[in-house]
Formats: C-alpha cells, structure tokens, sequence
C-alpha cells in the first residue's frame, strides 16, 4: 500500500503510479485529474476560483485559479516526460453546499469553477473522461495513479468509482 | 494600513477579539435564552490561517459538521457561521422540542438549528452595529450538514481571493449544565475591518 499524497486548497501534486494522490471534502471547490496512462504519470490540482484576470499578477497564487492553474501543472507534468496528447481529464467538486437564492453570487460559484475547468481544458485539448460535479454534497477525491480511477467519497452516499 | 489579513498589527487584532467578544457576547446571551441555562464562552481568537489550517482548526475536513451560515452586508460586509456536531444539534432540539427515537435530525429539528443559528448571527451583528453605528443588514439563513471542509470552502472562496490567507474571529459556547457545545466564527472583508476600525476612532 503506496502512501498517500495530499494536496491542499489551492494547491496541486503530481507524481507517478502506484502512488494515490488524495485531496479531501471539495465543497464548491473543483478537483481536476490529470492523467497519462503510458507513464502512470498523473496529477490533481485543487482549483478553488474560477478567473485570474481580475486580480493584479503580483497578488496571485496560480495554483489557485482554474486559468492558471491547469496551465502550470500540464507544463510541469510535460518538463517529468508526459506527452500532451496523452493527457485526460478527471473532475469533481464544484458543489453548491448552501441552498442559497438562485442568481446569488455566492450560490454560481461551484458552477462558475466548473466551467472555466472545462474550458481551461479545452483550451489545453485535454478530453474529460469523467465527472462527479455540482449538486449540493461535499466530496473527498481519490486519485489512484497504478489505474487512473478517481475514487469519490461523500458522507450520504457510497463510495463511487470513475 | 494594512491590505490582507496577514498585514493586522496586534494592536488590531486586539480590536477585533474585543469586537468578537462584544458580537459573541450578544449571541451567547441569546442562546442561553433559548436553551434557559448558561452558556460559557471563553475570550475569542482571531485566527490568521492558511485556508487547510482554518479547516483543521474546525476539527479536520471530513469531520460531518451542521452549518448555518447567515451573510451581512450594508455599510460591512461578511459572513457568519454557527457551527455544531450532529449530536450536540439534536441534544439541543431535544430540549426545545422533545427526543424522538431517530438518530438523524428531522426536517423540524434541521429548521430549529437554522433559526438559532438566524438568532445567534442576528444578535451578533446587532452589537456590531449598535458599537461601531454601522448599518448592516443580515440575509436569511441557510443551513448545510456535510464535511467541514466542503462547508468551510464557502467562505474560504469568498475572504480567500487575495492572499493565502484567512481571518476569522471564533468563540465556543458550552452550555453549563448539558456540556453542549457549539462554535460561532465570523469572516468579514477587509475593508469592512478597515470601516469598523475607523469608526472606532483607530489610526489604520
């Protein structure tokens, strides 16, 4: 049994099979897998806001935006030997965890991080191959790089594999 | 003059465990009203975190914790979460309303803790205001039982965009003769601590 590596909000890791990488209750945040099956390399990045743009370069954590985030660690996955056409997508997350009122800014924001994932990976031409996203639970993610199954574990419901 | 929370002098973090005391106070009143006994609390901390610290100081991201959150805005703007574990929320609504035989929180039982946690943040905010004159409104309640950490990333994306780093004032109710336990923490925009700072007279 591989140790189990830990990322953070607003951070991300990658390494290579078969060790798993873990990053727990995702609320509104997104969790993105990245994930080449020919080196086993892979990676998870705990984005937390959607858009860089608005905040002046020097106040920002790129590992926390979608837009820079995902940009970063293709580019360090790509400097440890993954080909780019290689990569997949995995993600989960982007929860709305509090019934607010449609339209609030505080309820678009898991679905705000969602779509500007998915067009950061568009933009990268890395495919989705799987999501567990939006509705109104939080979500422990599991990253088993030997297989490239993410694992989800939330508190009302089993465990699901993708 | 400070713009991130990791800029406060202790000096001002000393203003904001007082205005957390002052809010807290307000609420730890209105809760032993509620549960007609006493409530103690402890002087407030002012937390700096990192955002994995706030969660860890809340007892670590999985643990299933209930939630209401109430968001005040006007002259200031910020958020408010009670927070308490399952058990503690039932004991509490057992008292209110009577046991029932269910493990779970019923939809009554969730809806009482939704508006304690409305009265408590209410309570709080009004001390506020009253100390400071600010006009501040509070939203309705709304209330989440999940993974602490997947609650706590509500606020975390709100205070966190700047920075690294997160503030929040947190004070621990327990009731004196049942032993419950419950937690109030406040998040609030620096330039609302800017605002209440100044309205109290203190150079920023």
């Amino acid at each position: 049994m591989s140790q189990l590596i830990v990322v953070g909000i607003s951070d991300y890791k990658f390494t290579k099979g078969p060790e798993v990488i873990v990053t727990y209750a995702l609320g509104s945040c997104v969790g993105v897998c990245l994930y080449d099956k020919v080196t086993k390399i892979g990676g998870l990045s705990h984005i937390m806001l959607p858009d860089s743009t608005n905040f002046s370069a020097q106040d920002i954590n790129r590992k926390k935006f979608a837009d820079t985030a995902l940009v970063d660690l293709v580019q360090e996955m790509k400097n440890a030997g993954v080909r780019n056409n290689r990569v997949v997508a995995k993600i989960a997350g982007g929860a709305q965890m509090f019934a607010v009122q449609p339209g609030s800014k505080l309820g678009a924001i898991g679905e705000r991080n969602i779509d500007c994932v998915k067009k950061a990976l568009s933009q990268l031409r890395i495919p989705i191959l799987a999501e567990d996203t939006g509705l109104n639970f939080g979500r422990t993610q599991y990253f088993d790089l030997e297989t490239g199954i993410m694992k989800i574990q939330s508190l009302n419901r089993r465990i699901e594999e993708f | 003059m400070f713009n991130n929370y990791e800029e406060l002098s202790d000096m001002q973090i000393d203003v904001l465990r007082e205005i957390g005391n002052i809010g807290a106070g307000n609420a730890a009143t209105a809760l032993a009203t509620i549960l007609d006994e006493k409530v103690d609390m402890n002087v407030p901390s002012v937390r700096i975190t990192g955002f994995d610290e706030a969660v860890q100081a809340l007892g670590g991201a999985e643990t299933m914790t209930v939630a209401v959150l109430v968001n005040f805005s006007g002259d200031g703007n910020g958020m408010i979460m009670f927070l308490l574990n399952i058990k503690d929320a039932k004991s509490i609504m057992d008292i209110l309303v009577g046991e029932d035989d269910s493990e779970d929180l019923s939809e009554m039982k969730i809806s009482g803790i939704k508006e304690i946690g409305n009265i408590l943040s209410s309570s709080y905010v009004n001390a506020i205001s009253a100390l400071t004159g600010l006009n501040i409104q509070v939203s309705v309640p709304f209330i989440a039982i999940d993974m602490v950490g997947a609650l706590m990333s509500v606020p975390i994306i709100e205070f966190g965009a700047i920075g690294d780093k997160l503030m929040f004032i947190e004070e621990n109710f327990k009731g004196e003769t049942n032993d419950l336990k419950s937690n109030m923490i406040m998040f609030a925009e620096i330039n609302t601590l800017k605002i209440i700072m100044q309205k109290l007279g203190l150079e920023i």
